[in-house]
C-alpha cells in the first residue's frame, strides 16, 4: 500500500501543478489563452511537454511487455524509427503549421485547412473521422490508471475506483489550467519518468545480479537467444513499422501543441533533443523488458513464461479459448512493475511507481485537444461564438472536457480493453494514412477539398475494414492469394498486406487519392493559395 | 549544394534503419551487455540527432519566423 500512498501524494502534486502552478490573468483571448495557453510555451516546456504528449503508457509499459515477447527489435521498430521521423516532421510540418497559425490565428489544424481549401463541412467531416480515431486513447488512458493503481496498491485499490481517481485528477487540471496548466504537468511527468527511467534500470540491473550476466543466461538458452537479435519479426514487417510514426505529427493533440510555441526557434532543441529523449525513455524500457527474462525468481515472471512455453509447445492441441486464456497469462504489459516489486526497495518502488503513473496520464492533451476541436471546428465554426461570445466558448470547451471524461470513464468500465487496444492499434495507422493532407496543405499548391474529403474517407474507411477483418477472422491464415504471392493474411498480432503492415498501402493509396482526385476537381482560388505560398 | 547533401542523408539514415546485416548477429555483446544489434540502434538514435542538428544550423526556414506574427 506504501507505493500507492506515494502515487497519492504524486497525483496532489499533479493537480497542484496544474491548476493553481502556472495561473496568469485571462487576457483579451480567452479562448487562444485556454486551448493554446496564449501561444506562450518556452523552449524546454515546449520540449518536454511536447515528448510527454507524445509519450503514452504503451512507451513505458507496453514497449517493456512487447520486448518481454519479442526482445531488442522492440527497439528499432517503434523507437528509432520514430526518433528520426517525429523530429523530421516537426522540423518540415510543425515549423509551418506554427508560422501559419501565428500569421492567421488557427487554433486547431482543421481551421487551417478550411481556409487553405476553402471548404466548410468537409473540415468538419475531418473532424469527426479525427475525433473518432482519437477517443480510444482516452479510454485507454483511463483504464491504463485503473490497472497501474490497481498494480500499484498490490490490488487494494479496485479498478474502477483507480480509474476513476485518475481521470478526475486529469480531468480538473485539464479543466482548470486548459494548455497551460497541461504542458507544465507534461513538463513535470516527463521530467519524472526520464529521471526514474534510469534509476529503475540501475536498481533492477544491481537486483538481477547485472546485466552482463542476465544477457549471457539469454544468449546460452536456444529458446531465449533469438530476443537479442530480430529473427522474431520479417524485414518486410520491420519496414512497414516506419510508416507508423507519420502518425505523430497529424495527431490533433501534436499538431495543436506546435501552435503553443512562443518563438518558431523552440523548435530548435526539440528536434535536435528529441531522439535523444526517445533513446533515454525506451532504452531502459526495452533492456528492463528484455532481461526480464531471466528475472525468473520472480513469481508473476516465472508464470508468464511457463505460460509462453505451454503456448510454444501445445498450442496447435488447445481450443481458442485455452489459447486467448495463455496468451494473456503471458502478456508482458506489466512487467516492468513485476521487476520494480521484486528489486526495488518499497519506497523506491513507489517513487518508480508515481513515475510509471505520470506516463499513464498522458490522456490530459487529447481530452484538451478534443474539446478544443469541439469548441472551435463545431462550435465556433456554427455560429456559436458570434452567437455567444469566447467566453462561452470557453466554457463550452470545459464542458466538453467533463462530459468526455465521465463518457470514457462509463465505457472503461463496461468493454473489455481488448477492444480499444484494437482501435489504438489501426488509430496509428489511420492517422499515418491522414499525413497527405498536411504535407498537401503546406507543400502542394494544386491540392483541393475534394483530395483531402478522399484521402480523409479512405483513412476512415481503411481503419474499419481492417479492425472488421481482424473481428472477422481470427485464426492466423493466408485469406487472398495470387500465384503463391500472398496479399492478405491474417497473422496471429493482425494483418499483413503482401507481408507488410496495412499501414503502408493505407499511406500510398491516401496519397495518390489526394493527388489523383485533387488533379480531377477546381482547384482554390488564387486568394487562398497566395496567402500559403509565395509568388 | 548543403540543402542536397542534408536531402541525401536523411535518405541514407531512413535506409539505414532497415539493418538487415545484424539481423540474426548475437555477437559481438558490445560492453558485456549490449547485443549488437541493439547497439546499432542506440548508435542510430544519436546519429539521427547529429543529423537534426545539422538540419537546424544549415536548413532552419527562418524566413517561417519572420513571415508568422512573432511576439
Amino acid at each position: 500500500m506504501i507505493p500507492a500512498l506515494f502515487v497519492f501524494a504524486y497525483l496532489a502534486i499533479v493537480i497542484y501543478i496544474g491548476v493553481f502552478a502556472f495561473r496568469r490573468k485571462i487576457g483579451e483571448h480567452p479562448a487562444e489563452d485556454y486551448f493554446l495557453a496564449n501561444r506562450s510555451l518556452g523552449q524546454f516546456v515546449f520540449l518536454l511537454s511536447l515528448f510527454g504528449t507524445n509519450m503514452t503508457a504503451f512507451a513505458i509499459l507496453g514497449s517493456s511487455g512487447h520486448a518481454f515477447s519479442n526482445g531488442i527489435v522492440t527497439y528499432g521498430l517503434m523507437a528509432s524509427s520514430s526518433a528520426l521521423i517525429v523530429p523530421l516532421s516537426l522540423f518540415l510540418i510543425g515549423t509551418r503549421v506554427w508560422a501559419m497559425g501565428k500569421r492567421y490565428g488557427f487554433i486547431t489544424p482543421v481551421q487551417m485547412f478550411r481556409d487553405r481549401w476553402e471548404c466548410g463541412h468537409i473540415g468538419t467531416v475531418i473532424t469527426v473521422v479525427q475525433a473518432a480515431l482519437l477517443v480510444p486513447y482516452i479510454i485507454i488512458g483511463v483504464m491504463g490508471g485503473g490497472t497501474a493503481l490497481y498494480a500499484i496498491s498490490g490490488g487494494r485499490i479496485p479498478f474502477w475506483i483507480g480509474g476513476a481517481v485518475v481521470a478526475m485528477v486529469v480531468m480538473i487540471y485539464v479543466f482548470f489550467g486548459g494548455m497551460r496548466g497541461t504542458a507544465w504537468v507534461n513538463t513535470f511527468q516527463t521530467t519524472l519518468f526520464l529521471l526514474f527511467g534510469a534509476i529503475a534500470l540501475v536498481v533492477i540491473g544491481v537486483g538481477m545480479g547485472g546485466f552482463g550476466n542476465a544477457v549471457n543466461e539469454l544468449l546460452a538458452s536456444p529458446s531465449t537467444s533469438s530476443l537479442l537479435t530480430r529473427e522474431k519479426v520479417s524485414p518486410l514487417f520491420f519496414f512497414s513499422y516506419t510508416f507508423i510514426p507519420l502518425s505523430s505529427i497529424n495527431f490533433p493533440h501534436i499538431i495543436i501543441f506546435c501552435l503553443t510555441a512562443q518563438r518558431m526557434r523552440h523548435f530548435k532543441k526539440t528536434v535536435i533533443l528529441y531522439p535523444i529523449c526517445m533513446l533515454a525513455i525506451w532504452l531502459p524500457a526495452v533492456f528492463l523488458g528484455m532481461a526480464a527474462n531471466r528475472a525468473t525468481e520472480v513469481p508473476a515472471i516465472q508464470t508468464k513464461l511457463e505460460a509462453r512455453q505451454t503456448l510454444a509447445t501445445q498450442g496447435a492441441t488447445l481450443t481458442p479459448d485455452q489459447r486467448s486464456e495463455l496468451r494473456a497469462k503471458a502478456a508482458g504489459d506489466d512487467i516492468l512493475l513485476r521487476l520494480l516489486e521484486h528489486y526495488a526497495p518499497l519506497w523506491l518502488a513507489g517513487l518508480l511507481g508515481a513515475g510509471i503513473m505520470a506516463a499513464v496520464m498522458a490522456s490530459d492533451s487529447q481530452i484538451l485537444a478534443l474539446s478544443t476541436m469541439f469548441s472551435e471546428d463545431i462550435f465556433a465554426f456554427y455560429e456559436g461564438k458570434e452567437r455567444f461570445g469566447e467566453r462561452a466558448q470557453v466554457v463550452t470547451g470545459r464542458i466538453f472536457v467533463i462530459a468526455l471524461t465521465i463518457i470514457a470513464y462509463a465505457i472503461a468500465l463496461k468493454f473489455p480493453q481488448p477492444i480499444f487496444d484494437l482501435a489504438v492499434q489501426y488509430a496509428f495507422s489511420g492517422y499515418s494514412a491522414m499525413m497527405p493532407l498536411l504535407i498537401a496543405a503546406l507543400f502542394w499548391k494544386r491540392s483541393t477539398k475534394w483530395g483531402a474529403l478522399a484521402s480523409t474517407l479512405w483513412a476512415a474507411a481503411s481503419v474499419a475494414a481492417v479492425a472488421v477483418f481482424q473481428s472477422v477472422v481470427t485464426t492466423p491464415k493466408v485469406v487472398w492469394s495470387i500465384g503463391g504471392v500472398e496479399v492478405l493474411t491474417r497473422t496471429p498480432a493482425g494483418t499483413a498486406v503482401f507481408g507488410l503492415l496495412p499501414v503502408v498501402p493505407m499511406v500510398i493509396i491516401s496519397a495518390l487519392l489526394m493527388i489523383v482526385v485533387s488533379l480531377m476537381t477546381k482547384k482554390p482560388s488564387e486568394v487562398a493559395v497566395g496567402r500559403y505560398f509565395a509568388r | 549544394m548543403k540543402r542536397s547533401l542534408l536531402v541525401i542523408a536523411i535518405i541514407a539514415l531512413y535506409l539505414a534503419h532497415q539493418d538487415f546485416w545484424f539481423w540474426r548477429a548475437t555477437a559481438p555483446v558490445v560492453f558485456g551487455f549490449l547485443p549488437i544489434g541493439l547497439f546499432y540502434h542506440i548508435c542510430y538514435t544519436l546519429v539521427i540527432s547529429a543529423l537534426m542538428w545539422a538540419l537546424v544550423k544549415y536548413a532552419w526556414p527562418s524566413h517561417l519566423e519572420t513571415e508568422g506574427r512573432d511576439t
